[in-house]
């Protein structure tokens, strides 16, 4: 079991920042995260948009706005649990909590920090009778191990980068790669479209455009699927398909956790981010109160508070004053000291 | 302050008349959020950047709008529910021609 003192749900710039406060309070934090990488939506979503609103950064790229944050919180050493969903909770006698996420990987806290965000990106799945029946029958919307599709038979649907650059690297492995996509043209990097037309030519990769999946065949697993292009309807043998539509977020399990919900969102106390069960904060976008705004730099306001408030709440009686890192420093949990160069004072004779 | 007057079909099915200011830089997203005809979190969700779809819409009156770029089109070649008349509400600019559109939110997907 993994243990820390503050479970960061959400690795997104509100969650990475906590690292950083959390650590100047000698406290260490763990992050549980749905992808596969830290960043939310700014490496998920939008990593090559500048941000403008930032205080002290004219503009920056979303995508360099979390390799800093990470780079600010990495002396304080934060675990990370990547590519699995917070799904349950459970407090403990002491009123401390475990989470168990979705693969079954338990974390134990007294503090909880809620930065989910919008909620953990789900797949978009495409509207197709019983595609629910063939999930992880045949029918997945991630790609784990490109292993499992060798010698197989693969029908990907999508027309982004995901569809795009899998069919590249599937068209080696499987047996056959059947690109379907409604429209003739691509939403990807033109690298990826010019890869896909020359594997085409080179019959490593079937491209059916413009065309959708209307059905899905199988006894207990995928065995073909129905294409409909201009007006005609054909099936197609499949061991697997995989639909690419991008991700949506959804607010997922924590939903049913017991906390207040409003408009989507956690309602907290704006004293200290605190929601209706004590222990368990909500910072950043997944949280709501009065004259609440989305931004990043509220995020870092409610994490910095949050922070304290957990502090306190772990150290009852221990006095704490407020530090500030121009004097103080910052002792890294992994042995560094960084601080300001002493000025040199010279007497005037 | 000049307003247009917006009429919105929201996913129940219900028609809202509202008044959207020309002079804020808003677009038809924003303004679906600012009335709250759409639950927090079910729409706008990339923030209005082209990249998530929520904001789908059928626009039902023959206002002249302004063309699509490719980014919104690209999305809507992967949205789900998408109709000759999808336009995505994020990419819509509030202006003074727009006054009495009248566009239907599409289903959260």
């Amino acid at each position: 079991m993994i243990k820390t003192d503050i479970l960061i749900i959400g690795a997104g710039p509100t969650g990475l920042f906590t690292v950083f406060e959390a650590g100047l309070l000698k406290l260490k934090c763990h992050l549980i995260d749905a992808l596969p990488q830290p960043g939310g939506q700014c490496s998920e979503l939008y990593p090559k948009k500048p941000i403008y609103d930032i205080p002290g950064f004219p503009e920056i790229l979303a995508g360099d706005l979390t390799a800093n944050l990470l780079e600010q919180g990495k002396q304080f050493q934060p675990g990370f649990t990547l590519g699995e969903r917070a799904e349950t909770i459970e407090k403990q006698e002491d009123s401390s909590f475990i989470v168990t996420t979705n693969k079954g990987t338990q974390h134990h806290a007294p503090i909880i920090a809620i930065a989910g965000g919008l909620g953990s990106f789900e797949p978009r799945k495409p509207k197709l009778e019983n595609i629910e029946k063939y999930e992880d029958k045949g029918v997945n919307y991630f790609i784990k191990d490109p292993e499992v599709y060798r010698d197989k038979k693969v029908i990907i649907a999508g027309g982004g980068d995901s569809a795009l650059d899998w069919s590249i690297f599937l068209a080696n492995v499987a047996s056959e790669v059947t690109l379907v996509h409604r429209r003739n043209e691509f939403r990807g990097a033109l690298d990826s479209v010019e890869q896909v037309q020359e594997l085409k030519l080179l019959n490593k990769i079937n491209l059916i455009t413009p065309a959708e999946i209307t059905a899905l065949y199988g006894e207990d697993k995928i065995e073909g699927v129905s294409v409909a292009r201009n007006g005609e309807t054909q099936t197609l043998e499949a061991d697997a398909f995989i639909p690419l539509f991008g991700l949506s977020p959804k607010l997922g399990p924590i939903g049913n956790w017991g906390l207040e919900i409003e408009k989507n969102a956690i309602k907290v106390d704006t004293l200290d981010y605190q929601t209706n069960i004590p222990g368990i904060y909500a910072i950043g976008d997944v949280n709501t109160y009065e004259g609440k705004l989305k931004l990043i730099l509220c995020g870092f306001h409610e994490a910095t508070l949050m922070c304290q408030s957990a502090y306190k709440k772990l150290n009852p009686n221990k006095k704490f004053v407020l530090k500030y890192t121009t004097v103080s420093g910052i002792n890294g949990f992994d042995g560094t000291r960084k601080e300001s160069p002493k000025a040199v004072v010279k007497a005037i004779i | 302050m000049q307003n247009v007057t917006i009429h919105i079909i929201d996913r129940e099915g219900k028609k809202h008349a509202v008044l959207a200011p020309t002079d804020m830089a808003m677009n038809l997203m924003e303004v679906v959020r600012s009335y709250e005809l759409a639950p927090e979190g079910t729409i706008g969700i990339c923030g209005g950047m082209a990249m998530c779809a929520s904001c789908q819409c059928y626009v039902n009156s023959a206002h002249k709008l302004n063309a699509m770029e490719d980014d919104e089109d690209a999305m809507l070649a992967e949205a789900f529910n998408v109709k000759d008349n999808s336009r995505l509400s994020c990419q819509i600019s509030i202006s003074g021609v727009l006054n009495d559109l009248e566009i239907e939110l599409a289903p959260e997907v």
